[in-house]
């Protein structure tokens, strides 16, 4: 069984994301970039499915400028066996990511894709159910526990209301939630492997995809700040506040 | 063109927060068609058509749809399609899931988890975890929109009477199947729509600790959320997680309890109205967006502040 994982360069989690001045987006020079976290959930649980001896081989993917290629160097030096770099520059959305990824999995054939559930970037939510709508496949979302078996997966999701059991027969795409495991450390004997092992670059153009966006950005601005508040000196002023001033108990 | 909205429902009633995204599609267009895709759905088709701002509801039954898979869900939505401008949401756990798959089956480009509609084809999403708002227009000709709840009233819910057309149901997938649902009942409000929300941290250091939080919320008649942190720590479920991947909540009051305030976790709280922190480390995060913040042990400050609250004559609720 072969598993496809894609992965996506974003600012880092604990980034205090600044908007840019001109309104046009948010400030990415000398940011510190890293993989997408649930995207290490998605390596991780392949990577595990491989050693447990039900994967034979494990792909990372990316699609983006010449760095994103670091977040796929990083999925090799934690397990993956090898690795793809579509080059694309500029705003890709997910409509196109998914359509990339079914070029990519056309030719790789792969029996299930891994990714995260969301990017905390643009926060959108869509690429694997858009890649599974255009495969026509299975999709579990927001997985946070997955068994594989005969041909088929049993997959919990995490759902508003708690949890939620599906079985979907392969092939199939899941989107992993960050409880789905605990991602390992790459170390550097690892990461000096994984500089040997092969990255496949792909221009988009040679894709046939169409990644014109479709959406404009107008702009993009701060959101309203909240006024400072105050501290309190014990719980009887914190209850009297509340009951007195804020009016909310 | 008209809007579809996609019901969200239990099939016997709507869940709730289909009333907000009544509100927000009607922005988009004031000719709103609901659509109630299920199995024995009569009940939550009547509710739909007696919104005042629905001007049609559609239902469709099967079995098939008893368990509201995207598979299924999908392929009716799609075939609907072709009557509307606009094809629209809730950004919770049931549209997260279905909408992209029908967008993609459309060509076009979802706008996800908008805040607010500025026209038919501009909207406002948060994006970076709320650290910024994008203002962005869709081209495409049919628009797939989900809708942040929290950020749209909930439209009214009696006085319209709607006609409701059935129509017939697509092919069932067969690839995927529903095994079970564990949903965690509980006689509490709603998370997503309670007026108080009671929150903890790792700072609460057990499951067991919780009982303390338990008890004020049980008091302030109020929903218990968690931090990401806390739901990780195995000290209570995924359902009451808030934040950036969790839910996000707008109530009068939030009260976070041993929560250091992580970006991701602000994202899901940091509209509410009125804010209380309690931590005892004086320069955590928490405090920088906190109306009132109490810098205490938490383990002192709990079972004081119950103590309080059974000193006051009255409680809202």
């Amino acid at each position: 069984m072969k598993i496809l994982v894609a992965v996506k360069r974003v600012i880092d989690y604990n980034v205090q994301v600044r908007v840019k001045e001109d309104g046009t987006g948010v400030v990415t020079d000398n940011v510190k970039m890293s993989t997408n976290p649930p995207d290490d959930n998605a390596i991780e649980e392949a990577v595990k499915i491989k050693e447990s001896g039900k994967a034979t081989e494990v792909i990372a993917v990316t699609v983006g400028e010449e760095k994103a290629q670091e977040t796929v160097r990083k999925a090799l030096a934690v397990g993956a066996d090898r690795g793809i770099h579509v080059k694309a520059e500029g705003v890709i959305e997910p409509l196109a990511v998914s359509k990339i990824l079914q070029k990519i999995v056309d030719k790789e054939k792969p029996d299930l894709v891994f990714m995260g559930k969301q990017a905390i970037d643009d926060d959108c939510n869509q690429t694997g159910q858009m890649l599974s709508a255009l495969l026509d496949w299975p999709q579990a979302t927001f997985a946070s526990k997955i068994e594989v078996k005969e041909g088929k997966l049993e997959v919990v999701r995490e759902i508003d209301e708690g949890l939620e059991t599906i079985e979907i027969n392969t092939p199939a795409i899941v989107t992993c939630d960050l409880r789905l495991n605990e991602p390992r450390y790459a170390s550097l004997p690892n990461i000096m492997k994984a500089k040997k092992k092969p990255i496949e670059q792909i221009n988009v153009s040679d894709l046939g995809v169409d990644i014109t966006p479709k959406i404009q950005q107008l702009k993009v601005e701060e959101p309203p700040k909240r006024k400072a508040g105050i501290k309190v000196s014990s719980v009887a002023e914190l209850v009297q506040k509340l009951k007195n001033e804020a009016k909310v108990i | 063109m008209s809007v579809l909205l996609i019901a969200e429902h239990n099939n016997k009633e709507l869940k709730s927060f289909t009333l907000n995204a009544v509100t927000a599609a009607s922005q988009m267009d004031n000719d709103v068609h609901a659509l109630v895709i299920g199995n024995n759905c009569g009940g939550a088709a009547k509710a739909a058509s007696e919104l005042p701002l629905v001007k049609k509801v559609i239902t469709v039954e099967a079995a098939h749809y008893e368990n509201f898979l995207a598979e299924n869900f999908a392929p009716v939505i799609i075939k609907l399609a072709n009557n509307y401008s606009h094809i629209v949401c809730s950004a919770n756990t049931f549209g997260k899931n279905l909408m992209p798959r029908v967008a993609a089956k459309l060509d076009a480009s979802q706008v996800s988890d908008i805040i607010k509609v500025e026209s038919s084809d501009t909207f406002i999403r948060p994006i970076y975890a709320g650290n910024a708002f994008a203002t962005v227009k869709s081209t495409d000709e049919k628009k797939c929109i989900t809708i942040r709840p929290t950020s749209f009233d909930p439209c009214e819910s009696t006085g319209g009477s709607a006609p409701i057309e059935t129509t017939e149901a697509a092919d069932e997938f067969s690839l995927t199947k529903f095994l079970k649902r564990e949903e965690i009942k509980s006689d509490r409000p709603e998370l997503g729509t309670a007026r108080i929300v009671v929150s903890g941290g790792r700072g609460m250091q057990s499951g067991d600790n919780f009982k303390l939080i338990t008890s004020i919320a049980d008091k302030l008649n109020a929903a218990i959320g968690a931090s990401r942190a806390a739901v990780d720590a195995g000290y209570i479920s995924n359902d009451h997680q808030v934040g950036q991947t969790g839910k996000v909540v707008v109530p009068d009051l939030y009260i976070a309890v041993g929560i250091s305030g992580a970006i991701q976790h602000l994202a899901g709280m940091k509209e509410s109205k009125v804010i209380v922190a309690i931590n005892k480390d004086g320069e955590a995060p928490i405090f920088s967006v906190a109306d009132y913040g109490l810098e205490a042990d938490l383990f002192e400050a709990l079972p004081q502040f119950l103590e309080e609250l059974n000193k006051l004559n009255t409680i809202q609720k």
